[in-house]
């Protein structure tokens, strides 16, 4: 498939700002749960929603570019029965509506008791907005992930991993992020958010391995005795019917050669993954933010690898009616 | 998709038939573009790397090894599929499938231009219009097929008018009686790509070789009492001939 750039910078940049409010949530969590006893500044909450509020906002401009009558973009929620892309066009708006809620309500320092556990933990409000907004970043990443993951004859996108990559690749940049932002912030959720870029990062890595592995071993159901219904063993396209161009030979096939595609896989294994893992040993070591803020940026490059490889990668079966010219 | 409908209509295509004219792809264009689903624009037609629109096209394969070859011409639209992967995933609902007859259409207004349908067919058969920025694909004419105005038998989509060969029928797969029903059934129609379960619902006609098998004795005169070639002789005016036919 051809890799497009409004896709690419929506699916990471709106992975990321996911990411980061699914970061926020957990801190919370964390102290809720009496896990670290300094309570966090809510302003930390406060900037860092808008942060991923502007995540998620680029992203979703981005998406317009997308769209050839982004006027009509409204409509696209109409189909929301059947379609994980009209669910998702639902979701983006719903995660970013809860994230203005959930950084409001720390803003107003609005905390009224919602109801008590027999523990005599509480529920107070920006907690119970933080877990909904969790749940619907959750949401989202699974819409994002199902609208490539339900194309069955795309066999290199149909597999849960899919969706558990979008998930794990996302949440790893927004916590990447979130640390660097808890060490400018002094937050003592520190440790726990640098446990958990790494955990995070090391796991979509692992995720990532085991598509590419997948995809290596994936035997194509399709082929051109399929494609015309000729069973003969002997069977090649003499012509495609034209020699122009055509949609079906833009659209379906990835503008790198041959010999691009191994090193770019290699470029985002080591962007995305091996290089911000050691720049955030480092960092966790010396205590420095600075190592977690480069380790963003050079896993957001490596992202964008990542992606266009994730489209470069499939093998759309209607290729195989468009190989010859004459 | 559990829908029935009340007809399908579609096109049956025989392999055995066509012979590759093109003349299915030009007549298409030129009703289309004209048309109800028109203009298919073209990009940079008398230019260098030209591009444009289609709903039909006629590819051509190659079965065997040079000498023993078989050229296979293969017209290739969207096959208006019973169970369409392409509807359900587009956002705004502009691909539906009609109720009445089972096509798939694209309405142009609703259409945002996401190209998430043509991801969605596994045949190549969405082509996008990259000057009116929405998708487009075969309508099986619907424009013509049903236009009172038209005589009864040009009511057809306009390929099938076109074909010379008589290689594209035209009718409803749903009706076991229609001429494509019983084309499909005695000819051994076929779908394509049938592990994909979207059940198109043109379908194709193999290939099949019809040889003639000579016996030696037919090369000689089996009639020939006098074991003799040449004119025979006239036999009486009266007697009847050995094939009944008196050779006066
Ligand atoms: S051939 Fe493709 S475009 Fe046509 S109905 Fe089937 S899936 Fe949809
Ligand atoms: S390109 Fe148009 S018809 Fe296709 S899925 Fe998008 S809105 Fe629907
Ligand atoms: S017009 Fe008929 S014979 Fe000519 S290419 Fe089309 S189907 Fe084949």
């Amino acid at each position: 498939m051809r890799p497009a750039f409004s896709v690419i910078f929506l699916t990471t940049l709106t992975g990321a700002g996911q990411g980061l409010f699914l970061a926020l949530v957990a801190g919370q969590f964390y102290w809720v749960i009496g896990a670290t006893p300094v309570l966090e500044a809510a302003n930390f909450y406060v900037l860092g929603s808008l942060l991923a509020f502007c995540f998620l906002g680029i992203g979703l401009l981005s998406s317009f570019f997308h769209l050839a009558h982004p006027e009509r973009a409204w409509r696209s929620a109409a189909a929301w029965r059947t379609s994980w892309l009209s669910r998702e066009v639902i979701a983006l708006p719903l995660v970013m509506g809860l994230l203005l809620a959930y950084g409001g309500v720390h803003w107003l320092g609005w905390r009224p008791v919602l109801m008590t556990f027999g523990n005599m933990k509480d529920l107070d409000l920006p907690m119970a907005v933080g877990y909904l907004g969790a749940g619907a970043a959750i949401l989202l990443f699974v819409c994002t992930g199902m609208i490539y993951a339900c194309m069955k004859f795309i066999q290199e996108w149909a597999s849960p991993l899919t969706v558990l990559n979008f998930t794990l690749m996302g949440s790893a940049s927004g916590f990447v992020f979130v640390t660097a932002y808890a060490g400018v912030m002094a937050s003592p959720l520190w440790d726990f958010y640098a446990a958990g870029a790494l955990i995070l990062t090391v796991s979509a890595l692992l995720g990532r391995l085991a598509s590419l592995l997948r995809n290596r071993i994936l035997k194509p159901k399709s082929s051109l005795q399929s494609a015309i219904g000729v069973r003969h063993r002997n069977l090649r396209q003499i012509s495609r019917g034209f020699t122009a161009g055509s949609f079906n030979l833009k659209e379906f096939f990835h503008p790198g050669s041959p010999g691009l595609l191994p090193f770019l896989t290699g470029f985002y294994l080591i962007a995305a993954f091996a290089a911000p893992i050691l720049l955030m040993a480092i960092g966790w070591r010396y205590q420095s933010a600075i190592f977690f803020a480069l380790a963003f940026v050079i896993q957001y490059a490596g992202l964008i690898v990542e992606r266009w490889m994730f489209f470069a990668e499939a093998r759309h079966p209607q290729n195989l009616y468009y190989q010859k010219a004459a | 998709m559990t829908d029935t409908y009340a007809k399908q209509l579609a096109l049956v295509i025989d392999l055995n038939t066509c012979v590759g004219c093109q003349a299915c792809v030009t007549s298409c264009k030129s009703w289309n573009t004209s048309g109800w689903a028109g203009p298919m624009t073209d990009d940079n037609p008398y230019d260098a790397d030209p591009a444009g629109i289609f709903f039909n096209r006629v590819q051509t394969y190659e079965a065997g090894v040079f000498p023993r070859t078989e050229t296979i011409h293969f017209p290739k639209s969207c096959l208006h599929c019973e169970d369409p992967p392409c509807v359900p995933v587009c956002p705004t609902k502009a691909s539906y499938k009609r109720q009445e007859d089972g096509i798939v259409l694209v309405d142009y207004d609703k259409c945002i231009g996401c190209k998430y349908c043509s991801w969605a067919c596994p045949y190549g058969a969405r082509e996008f219009d990259e000057s009116e920025g929405v998708m487009k694909k075969c309508t099986l004419c619907v424009d013509r097929i049903y236009d009172a105005d038209l005589p009864e038998a040009e009511r057809k989509p306009a390929c099938v008018l076109a074909c010379p060969a008589g290689a594209r029928l035209f009718g409803d797969i749903s009706d076991p009686d229609s001429e494509v029903s019983i084309a499909i059934r005695e000819e051994g129609g076929y779908q394509l790509m049938p592990e994909w379960a979207a059940k198109p619902s043109n379908h194709y006609l193999p290939r099949r070789k019809s040889r003639r098998v000579i016996h030696a004795d037919e090369l000689v005169r089996a009639d020939n009492p006098l074991r003799k070639e040449g004119p025979l002789p006239k036999p009486d005016e009266k007697a009847p001939s050995l094939d009944d036919v008196t050779s006066w």
